[in-house]
């Protein structure tokens, strides 16, 4: 029932190295101001850094046993034979943040992302330490690297002497076997919205450290400007650099760069696969969840590591959700009668099952205990908010029928106040499936939302606007229509080029036609069975197959673009189209099924999950890299000005 | 009479000099005064005495004793001195103590022993320590002049405000100057110094040598100077007995004497009055008191103990272990009348009196010879001035008779002189009490002016008195009594052994409302000596807000200071706490703080003004842009901020910040439906929306038949399956039943589902035959109760198969 790949599946490579090398720089950046130290660390580093290094490892020696650590949370550090030479002492912790800070120590040391905001709380200590006649050592450290713009803060605010800048180049943590986060959710709004193209060349430094530590790629693809522009990047380095990558066999065969603003569709509907629920009911953060005491059934709440480890969520993190409650079902009757070979055994064999098993069935039985409680809580919640509806709307949307009674829901949502980023979300997707609002009902639409919940979102309709989520038909906009009739009437080169004049007009999503194109809504006939996925329809109950993922899949098949050319100009993605790599006849043919998909703005678990089943089909392995994982309420919430 | 001026010393020709008892002192003192560090404060101010001071033969062991007390030998502190070696005591013009350590570090202390603060001379006295230092008065006020082990000088001419001034080198200056004085000169001070048979003047310039016109030759050194109390004239004692006396400026000679006593003199003060005819010096040595002036001879006494002179403004005082005595030159007014055989009209009005008294008849004679000269208004005003200058009250009461009488056969004699006169000579007799023991002359008294008087007494916590004085002169009472009882009341709450309360309540007994006390004052004098609660007590008191408001703030009793801006009525200080609040709370207790104000709260509220400004700002700015939808929603955001702020105002709440939604929502739950309505129209809410917001609110206030009513008003825009729905959220079936049956065909079914009423869905549905509502009645029968309704469902599925 659970995804099991092919045997011929290639292995994935070991990404535990990653953690590693992040966790020596990082230890070896503390090392260089020695003696007691203070460490503040900004909000957004500290999970991530927790997946790496523990504290006590901060606060205690550097560790010279070089085991293998599968997770941070095993991390062990041994206080035996550590040089004093080597310590790196911190003392205390500290979480940047805007409250006085009451370290007594001689040395502070910052461990910040490279923002603004944290030059100016890092300054303000320093002259505050300044005014008081304090002399202090501060170090700063900028994760994943340092930007011009923050030193020049530093200047101005006249402290630029007085700190040592550093870089702590950690932009990829694995979150899973096949899962590297750069944990940069700002990329999305910078980046989209904001135009800030300053987080590209972190990407392609990841990039240049993957291939680096991985072999060259041989074949690369991607689509949307910020792929090419990253790619570009990338290449350079490589180039610069070159000679380290030659002569190394590639492990993994393709990579295929995509930008999120190709495919919005997807990111917005709601998540049905398990893990997907998960992280829009719970909010996974950095491949943890807390869940609350509605779902522990105790009064606390506990912190959850979701990933291959576990051994039930493993199981059922890809599949939809209506499966997950018979398979947990059917695991706790396989638990039970584990239990139950007790009985009938003798003193040995008893003695064998306690040590060995017994300790593996207690831990799986919490585990099931766990998620069989999050089922609950995800199915109360859900039922609350009528998600049928909500859900049924969504595939009305999807498939283009009765678009006025969606407008109306969508409407009658807004005017109960169901949940701002829920009304948010549908009118989008709204819009984007249909190119955009009608004027009239672009207007109303705004005008009840404005007054459900207040003016300030005009803004969030403006930034909506900009990042082409939430637009509205430019006024007398027949432009399909009239493009239809024409092209019927001219051969199809002509065609191609009306098409991109019309285009190039307004940019609009084509939503239907790549539909079309792209067979995005499968035709069944009677129910879909979601207990045996045909497709990768399947993440989004069989009505609808991700678009990006069925990019992905079309590119992978036909080794590059050709064929695509006509999806290519719906998604006005002529010229952002590219594919590159190292064209390598030698790379072995286990790499060849490896393939690094790399999502710049985010990727949702409900892709992860599509092509986790495609590769399943095709004997391929992916492997994800994604700028943060996201989902539609982070996306809109990127978009809000209204901040909670 | 006879004896009245047994006492009266001549010195020359013209003038009389004589010496009266002050107060004989009972003060217990162990050792001689010569073995003390001594300083007495002019103008009849208390007395120090650094007993046991750093002498070299002396054992170290013992600690110094710092006594202070009265010119009538009244102890009034004496405390262990802890700190280094003292060179030299003074008192300041404001009466305060400032002893110069031998590091040049100068220590103040109150009248009654309490450490005021301290200062330093400077960084080049502390390293050459100091030799010597004078505590010098001028206009400015006090000033120390410090001579260094390395001969220099240091002087500041005000201790309030300290400006150090180092003053030049004296070419050649081996050795410690024989004597030094400080002169002041144009408002400026300099250093005179003698080394030698030479004298230099040092201004914060230049070093001058200066030579005193006509010196007699021979002077080898100098032994003594003295300058007067005005620094008008200087004196010059020399190693041969030989006095000079000139201007301070050294231009004129007034006179020389040669005493003939070489030995050094112990002091040597001048002994002279505003606008006397005679200049004259007081010289003591050890045994000897010696009166030089303008004359061939001098008047000596004999000292029978070891005294200390004390230079006034119109004598000296002389004290020591005894007595108490005063040396002046004879009052004009007095000299007239009491000198033997003196026919001025003075002498012969007090004749007058006196033989009046007797009955006898040379009275009219003596008044008769007065008026045939016209001379009794003189003689009436000479008797007044010569009460003024007498010590003894019985001479006061006759002088004053005598005036008092002659003034009798005058026509209109303005009678302010003499009456100013009897109030003053009550005040001084008042003072000079030897529980009090200010031994103030007239002419001093006239001098320091009442008001400082009134300082001084306070400085000595004589509060009662000060009080009487300022009734019996009838001072305006912000000046006078008021002010004594503010300088009561902070003297009252630094006394730590008195609860709060009854602090409180005392001082507020004594105050009252008087005029001009600030409570305030005395609150915050309470707060430094960390009496809060206390100074919260007197506060209630203040009736000024913005007095106490303030310092409510200060006190961090922000929500006091609030309540009390708000009683207060002003604005301006309402918003002065609110901003304060707002910095120091944080938001949520800062408006839960706000909320229990709704002055406050409505004043918070018209920095709305400011919001819908800049929105207009923003409005316009759409409207350039030829975004109409936004600055429509911009003007609409603007009319609502208005609106909601009415709204306050009027049904109270928090309405501020809702979305135009919640407005109507929070409007309809409060019970204020036709204002709801009218907001809908206004904002032009669409019908849709409004039926579900009222739906909700009504349910959720259970206004069960307010909700009834409203479903009938006209027909839904929503239907009715809406009503089923949200009832049933609320738990009410028997509501949800009624609107059931009112449901549309179409959505019946779900309906008849959502109250429970399977039977009946079932049949609505296979009357309709619709498949899909046929299998969720279906889904919805649970195996035992619905067994009959689903088989049912399950023969009409059949039917409708075959068919």
């Amino acid at each position: 029932m659970a995804f099991h790949h092919r045997p011929d599946a290639p292995e994935l490579p070991d990404f535990s190295m990653l953690k590693r090398l992040a966790r020596d720089q990082l230890i070896y950046l503390l090392e260089q101001l020695p003696g007691k130290k203070d460490l503040f660390i900004e909000a957004d580093l500290m999970s991530p850094l927790d997946r790496i290094a523990s504290v006590s490892i901060l606060k205690r020696g550097r560790e010279r046993h070089r085991e293998k650590h599968q997770s941070a949370a095993s991390c062990t550090p041994c206080t035996g034979d550590m040089p004093a030479s080597k310590q790196h002492e911190v003392d205390k912790l500290y979480k940047v943040e805007n409250k006085p800070v009451l370290s007594s120590s001689e040395q502070l040391c910052f461990l910040v992302r490279p923002r603004i905001k944290n030059m100016r709380y890092i300054a303000n200590l320093v002259n505050a330490d300044k005014l008081a006649g304090r002399t202090r050592k501060y170090k700063v450290i900028f994760s994943p690297q340092k930007f011009y713009a923050c030193e020049m803060v530093l200047e101005e605010e006249g402290i630029y002497g007085d700190v040592s800048c550093d870089e702590w180049a950690f932009s990829l943590l694995p979150l899973d076997v096949d899962l590297l986060s750069m944990e940069l959710p700002e990329f999305f709004r910078d980046y989209f919205l904001e135009g800030d193209q300053r987080w590209i060349n972190t990407v392609a430094q990841a990039l240049h450290l993957l291939s680096t530590l991985y072999g060259p790629f041989p074949n690369c693809y991607g689509i949307g400007r910020c792929a090419k522009m990253s790619h570009e990047l990338w290449r350079n380095l490589e180039e610069e650099e070159d000679g380290e990558t030659k002569g190394r066999k590639p492990e993994i065969g393709h990579i295929f760069l995509l930008d999120r603003d190709v495919d919005f569709v997807t990111a917005l509907c709601s998540q049905v696969v398990y893990e997907g629920l998960v992280d829009d009911t719970f909010r996974i953060k950095c491949g943890s969840v807390d869940f609350g005491p509605e779902v522990t059934s105790s009064d606390r709440s506990l912190k959850v590591l979701l990933n291959a480890d576990d051994k039930v969520f493993h199981e059922i993190r890809n599949e939809h959700f209506s499966n997950v409650f018979g398979f947990l079902s059917q695991k706790a009757r396989n638990l039970q009668a584990q239990y139950d070979r007790r009985r009938g055994m003798d003193i040995k064999q008893m003695k064998n099952f306690v040590s060995q098993e017994l300790k593996g069935l207690k831990q799986e039985h919490r585990l099931l205990s766990l998620h069989i409680g999050a089922c609950e809580s995800i199915m109360k919640k859900k039922t609350k908010q009528n998600f049928q509806e909500l859900i049924k709307t969504e595939h009305a949307l999807l498939e283009g029928f009765s678009i006025r009674d969606s407008t109306s829901y969508i409407e009658e949502h807004i005017d109960r106040q169901v949940s701002p980023i829920e009304s948010l979300r549908l009118m989008c997707l709204l819009s984007i499936t249909e190119n955009g609002l009608i004027p009239k009902d672009y207007r109303s639409l705004k005008t009840q939302y404005l007054q459900s919940y207040g003016s300030e979102h005009l803004l969030t309709f403006s930034n909506l606007r900009r990042a082409g989520l939430l637009t509205e038909q430019a006024p007398g906009d027949t432009l399909t229509a009239v493009e239809s009739k024409v092209s019927k009437l001219v051969t199809d080169k002509a065609a191609g080029k009306i098409t991109d004049a019309f285009s190039s007009l307004a940019k609009r999503s084509n939503f239907r036609a790549i539909s079309k194109k792209l067979n995005l809504i499968p035709r069944v006939d009677g129910e879909y069975d979601l207990k045996v996925p045909r497709d990768m329809a399947y993440v989004f109950s069989g009505a609808y197959v991700p678009l990006s993922c069925r990019v992905i899949e079309q590119v992978l098949e036909r080794r590059s673009w050709q064929g695509l050319e006509e999806v290519l100009r719906l998604l006005n993605c002529s010229e952002l189209a590219f594919t590159g790599g190292t064209k390598d006849d030698k790379a072995p043919s286990e790499s060849l099924r490896l393939i690094l998909v790399v999502f710049l703005g985010g990727c949702t678990f409900s892709e992860i999950s599509a092509l986790r089943f495609l590769g399943r089909e095709k004997g391929f392995r992916f492997i994800f890299l994604t700028t943060a994982i996201t989902n539609s309420a982070r996306l809109m919430e990127a978009m809000s000005e209204v901040k909670a | 009479m006879d004896c009245y001026t047994a006492n009266w010393n001549p010195l020359g020709d013209s003038a009389f000099y004589r010496k009266y008892e002050l107060y004989s002192m009972d003060w217990d003192l162990k050792e001689e005064l010569r073995d003390c560090l001594v300083a007495a404060a002019p103008y009849g101010g208390p007395i120090a005495l650094l007993r046991n001071p750093w002498r070299k033969e002396k054992p170290a062991s013992v600690r110094p004793v710092l006594d202070i007390y009265s010119a009538s030998g009244m102890p009034l502190a004496s405390l262990p001195w802890k700190s280094g070696p003292v060179v030299s005591l003074g008192w300041s013009a404001e009466e305060e103590l400032l002893c110069v350590q031998e590091d040049g570090v100068v220590l103040v202390y109150g009248l009654h022993g309490d450490f005021r603060r301290h200062f330093s001379m400077g960084n080049e006295v502390l390293q050459n320590r100091v030799l010597d230092a004078r505590i010098f008065h001028t206009e400015f006020g006090s000033g120390v002049a410090i001579l260094t082990g390395a001969h220099r000088f240091t002087l500041s001419a005000n201790v309030g405000d300290l400006k150090l001034r180092r003053m030049p080198e004296v070419p050649g200056l081996q050795s410690a100057p024989s004597c030094w004085t400080t002169l002041c000169q144009d408002r400026v001070a300099h250093v005179l110094l003698a080394v030698g048979p030479d004298l230099y003047l040092l201004d914060h310039a230049a070093c001058s040598t200066v030579t005193p016109p006509g010196l007699a030759p021979g002077v080898s050194s100098f032994l003594q100077m003295a300058v007067s109390f005005t620094y008008r004239h200087l004196a010059l004692f020399t190693d041969t007995g030989y006095i000079w006396m000139g201007t301070a400026s050294l231009k004129e000679k007034l006179c020389e004497f040669n005493c003939n006593i070489r030995a050094p003199p112990k002091q040597m003060v001048w002994c002279s009055r505003p606008r006397s005819k005679e200049k004259a010096v007081v010289v003591a040595w050890e045994k000897r008191l010696m009166v030089v002036g303008d004359a061939p001879e001098s008047i000596q006494f004999v000292l029978d103990e070891d005294s200390y002179l004390v230079p006034e403004l119109d004598g000296v005082r002389i004290f020591s272990r005894s007595t108490h005595e005063f040396l002046h030159e004879v009052p004009v007014a007095s000299e007239e009348i009491f000198k033997i055989a003196s026919m001025a009209p003075g002498a012969l009005l007090l004749e007058a009196q006196k033989e009046y008294e007797k009955e006898s008849q040379k009275a009219d004679e003596y008044l008769r010879e007065i008026q045939e000269l016209g001379q009794l208004t003189q003689a009436v005003q000479q008797c007044i001035e010569a009460a003024g200058h007498e010590h003894r009250p019985d001479m006061q009461k006759s002088l004053l008779r005598a005036a008092s009488f002659g003034k009798c056969f005058l026509d209109r004699f303005p009678p302010d002189g003499f009456v100013r006169m009897c109030q003053d000579l009550r005040v001084l007799n008042a003072i000079r009490d030897y529980h009090i023991g200010i031994p103030l002359t007239y002419s001093q008294y006239k001098q320091l002016t009442i008001q400082v008087l009134l300082d001084r007494l306070v400085l000595r916590r004589l509060y009662p008195l000060a009080i009487q004085i300022c009734e019996y002169l009838r001072l305006p009472e912000v000046q006078g009594v008021s002010r004594i009882l503010a300088h009561w009341a902070c003297y009252k709450v630094q006394q730590k052994d008195v609860s709060d309360e009854d602090v409180a309540r005392a001082i507020n007994q004594k105050l009252g409302d008087t005029p001009g006390v600030s409570y305030s004052d005395i609150a915050a004098r309470a707060y430094g000596c960390g009496r809060t609660e206390l100074a919260i007590k007197l506060l209630e008191y203040e009736p000024r807000s913005g007095e106490q408001v303030p310092l409510l703030l200060k006190m961090k009793r922000s929500k006091l200071a609030l309540s009390k801006a708000i009683e207060s009525g002003d604005t301006d200080l309402v918003f002065t706490v609110l901003l304060h609040l707002k910095n120091e709370l944080n938001r949520g207790d800062f408006f839960m703080t706000l909320r229990n104000q709704p002055m406050a709260l409505s004043l918070y509220r018209q920095r709305i003004e400011g919001r819908v400004a800049a929105l207009q700002t923003a409005a316009d700015a759409f409207y350039k842009a030829k975004n109409e939808f936004a600055a429509k929603a911009t003007e609409d955001q603007m009319r609502l901020l208005r609106l909601q702020r009415r709204l306050e105002d009027e049904l109270g709440g928090q309405f501020l910040d809702l979305s135009l939604h919640d407005t109507v929502t929070t409007l309809i739950l409060g019970g204020h439906n036709k204002r709801a309505e009218q907001l809908a129209r206004d904002f032009r809410i669409p019908d849709k929306r409004l039926w579900w917001l009222k739906l909700t609110a009504l349910a959720a206030l259970e206004d069960w038949e307010e909700l009834e009513k409203f479903s009938k008003s006209k027909k839904s825009p929503i239907g009715y399956l809406p009503f089923v729905e949200i009832c049933m959220k609320q738990h009410n079936k028997y509501e949800a039943k009624k609107y059931a049956s009112r449901v549309g065909p179409e959505q019946k079914v779900k309906a008849l589902l959502l109250v429970g009423d399977v039977a009946q869905a079932a049949d609505v549905a296979i009357e309709r035959r619709n498949e899909a509502e046929l299998s969720l009645v279906l889904s919805h029968c649970t195996g035992a109760t619905d067994g009959v309704t689903a088989d049912k469902i399950q023969r009409a599925r059949a039917q409708a198969q075959k068919k």
